[in-house]
């Protein structure tokens, strides 16, 4: 069967972030990379990945704003034809530079809150204040002509006051609301017994999502993202491990996903030294779990295998050890024991401290 | 269901955009964290939402483009607009 060629690129543009959220997707050492691409070569790589099949440009990084040139490498993917989308924290939006991005061809621009208030905003982002900024942001990016997209992550602390963000997202005018339920990688698995909320709070969320989605069908697209350690079954992570999706790091790593470079024991290539078609088709790491054929059991007998591929190859790695196994939140994974274990840790912890996430921290912990 | 009436002015959602994939040669609609592979069909349907066109002048212009009968297509043609302002990527004026 021929290998599929990628439709959405993540450009990771920077790991620098004036945030400092305990849940950050970056990889705990992140500190340790700083050598970040520049501006041409971030123009390279969008170049390559056109020809290569993808059709949609995600930036992001740490706070992709920081980079000065974002407009200008906006440019070049708009100039390709690449559907182009903006994550940020929103603390550095101005009117200025909202005028640029859309000046750019920016088509889709999305900022980020951490709660429903400033109190709870500001402390989860490291407690600078930050709440007001991101409500300007929101603002600035609708009186711009964008779209608004808010993304909010669901962990323990803000999970009660679903209600109240998805009443200050439709109060901003936001076209979409993404809820995500924490995936619990890099620095949100470091903070897992802090931010791993009860099934109980999963429960409550899940139904007040339901409830807006339905008020809101036709004004607000909702989407919700399920908490895969009370799920039965495991995400289709990434629609499957080299098949849809492909990431470029801030220093030019090139990654099935933003945080498989923490699977020990993978190498990966850099975009500076090999093309990313060479590294999609060729390389050892997206062949390596590419597809259903290497699957081990229970998955490669599982009438599932084609719709979930095993899980999350980054999550079997950190609670398993290894890659290669079943994703431990399927019920039927070997290591299912993990999960259990961590919603057991989760309730008997008696609110532990958080670990926010900056370059000091980073230093620390990797 | 959204009813879509013949004399409405339907047009693709701003966040919203067509793209031909030279790569994998298929009409693409592009949107937030999303692709939607468009047959033919669909395709030449959304590329006839310009705003200014009623939905019977959509009808007709595609009946012109495959030499078919207006009649034949009209359900066809609805449905599909149909499906795509229920996803949000085709709203109406008028």
């Amino acid at each position: 069967m021929e290998t599929p060629r990628p439709f959405s690129l993540l450009c990771e543009l920077t790991y620098r972030c004036p945030l400092q959220c305990p849940y950050c997707s970056n990889p705990l050492d992140f500190a340790r990379h700083t050598d970040e691409l520049k501006t041409g070569e971030w123009q390279r790589v969008l170049t390559e990945a056109a020809a290569l099949g993808v059709v949609q440009a995600n930036f992001s990084g740490g706070e992709p704003l920081l980079r000065a040139d974002a407009p200008q490498i906006i440019r070049h993917a708009r100039g390709l034809g690449l559907y182009t989308n903006l994550s940020t924290g929103g603390t550095l939006l101005t009117e200025r530079l909202a005028g640029e991005l859309r000046e750019a061809g920016l088509d889709s621009l999305q900022v980020s809150l951490q709660d429903a208030d400033a109190e709870n905003s500001d402390r989860m982002a490291g407690g600078a204040p930050s709440f007001e900024k991101k409500i300007n942001a929101a603002r600035l990016v609708k009186s711009t002509g964008f779209s608004l997209t808010l993304n909010v992550v669901l962990q323990r602390r803000n999970i009660g006051r679903i209600e109240a963000m998805i009443a200050l997202a439709e109060a901003l005018g936001a076209e979409r609301l993404e809820l995500a339920n924490t995936q619990f990688n890099g620095w949100a698995l470091k903070n897992r017994a802090a931010l791993l909320p009860s099934r109980a709070q999963v429960e409550f969320a899940a139904e007040a999502a339901r409830r807006a989605r339905e008020r809101l069908k036709g004004r607000m697209e909702i989407l919700y993202v399920l908490p895969d350690y009370f799920e039965p079954f495991p995400k289709p992570c990434l629609h499957g491990w080299g098949r849809v999706f492909l990431t470029v790091a801030a220093d030019g790593t090139v990654l099935p996903c933003q945080t498989a470079r923490e699977i020990r024991g993978l190498k990966f290539d850099n975009a500076r030294e090999r093309s990313l078609e060479t590294i999609w088709f060729e390389s050892e790491t997206f062949c390596k779990f590419r597809g259903t054929a290497w699957l081990p059991e229970p998955c490669q007998s599982c009438p599932r295998k084609e719709t979930d591929f095993g899980g999350c190859r980054c999550q079997a790695f950190l609670l398993a050890g290894n890659a290669a196994v079943t994703d431990p939140a399927c019920s039927l994974a070997p290591q299912h024991h993990l999960i259990a274990e961590a919603l057991a840790e989760s309730e008997a912890a008696s609110d532990p401290k958080l670990i926010y996430r900056n370059a000091r921290s980073s230093l620390q912990v990797s | 269901m959204i009813a879509v009436a013949d004399t409405s002015r339907p047009h693709l959602a701003d966040k919203a955009r067509l793209k031909w994939d030279a790569v994998r040669e298929k009409h693409l609609l592009l949107y937030p964290e999303g692709v939607l592979v468009l047959n033919q069909t669909a395709h030449d349907v959304l590329a006839l939402c310009d705003g200014r066109r009623a939905v019977a002048d959509i009808v007709n212009a595609l009946a012109a483009q495959h030499a078919s009968d207006a009649n034949a297509i009209d359900g066809d043609v609805k449905e599909i607009l149909q499906r795509l302002a229920e996803k949000s990527f085709v709203t109406f004026t008028g």
